[in-house]
């Protein structure tokens, strides 16, 4: 006997069963990024270009070196899941899955790059 | 069931012959500038390490960074940051289940177009 009703087992899940969780995903990032992309166009493009030690001095200041993190991070993680749709559109089989391996370890690999990098600086 | 016309019906239309719709190529060019933004990122990323690893790698990343092909790739990637953020904000309005309408719909494309190329004129203004 099923203790969960019918209606209960589908709520939320749409006519496919899944891949809601991946557009929920994608709302929360965006609506993130609305707030985080013009901050660090305007924070950290005002340090680029300028001379090593006004960038090591700007990104000690918690303000520039959080907005930069912050950016960073979910701006890989919607990265993340915004080109496994597009790889998903216009390919499939192996290449499908090998290109969507390659993509997410090169998300998660800059994402750490990028916040090794500002940490070693601001810290 | 007899089905005498198979494989020699008309196909419907191709992308080569359909007029371009406002909307259709508002969303392509979201797609597009979105995952574009990986050249700019990853560019941006390098030039954070190399602030990490000193001076004298610093002032290699910063060369190319400030040289005219950098400065391209991030007069592009300004623009496409814009342009995919406001195509976002589109999405989330249409999520809602709002400003679904042709008219509106097509209002809000050019809004998306035109607020991307004012906020980079901006961007360049100020920065």
């Amino acid at each position: 006997m099923r203790i969960l009703t019918d209606r209960k087992r589908a709520e939320g899940l749409g006519a496919a069963h899944r891949g809601t969780e991946h557009h929920w995903n994608m709302i929360v990032s965006s609506s993130a990024l609305i707030g985080l992309v013009p901050l660090f166009v305007f924070t950290v493009g005002a340090a680029i270009g300028r001379p090593y030690d006004e960038v090591i001095a700007y990104f000690q200041r918690p303000f520039p070196a959080i907005v930069a993190v912050l950016t960073l991070l979910v701006g890989f993680i919607h990265f993340r899941h915004g080109v496994q749709v597009l790889i998903e559109d216009y390919t499939g089989g192996l290449t499908r899955k090998v290109l969507i391996i390659c993509m997410i370890c090169l998300s998660y690999a800059a994402a750490a790059i990028g916040l090794f990098a500002i940490a070693r600086v601001a810290l | 069931m007899a089905d005498v016309n198979r494989g020699n019906r008309p196909l419907s239309p191709h992308l080569q012959i359909y007029r371009p719709q406002l909307t259709a190529i508002t969303s392509i060019l979201t797609r597009i500038t979105g995952n574009a933004l990986i050249v700019g990122a990853l560019l941006v990323v390098w030039w954070f390490i190399a602030a990490a690893k000193g001076p004298e790698y610093f002032a290699l990343a910063n060369g190319v960074i400030t040289s005219w092909f950098g400065d391209l790739v991030l007069l592009g990637s300004v623009w496409a940051l814009w342009y995919h953020a406001l195509a976002g904000i589109r999405h989330l309005i249409w999520d809602t289940g709002r400003g679904l309408e042709i008219g509106t719909a097509e209002k809000l494309g050019w809004a998306v177009i035109i607020g991307s190329f004012a906020l980079t004129a901006l961007t360049v203004v100020v920065l």
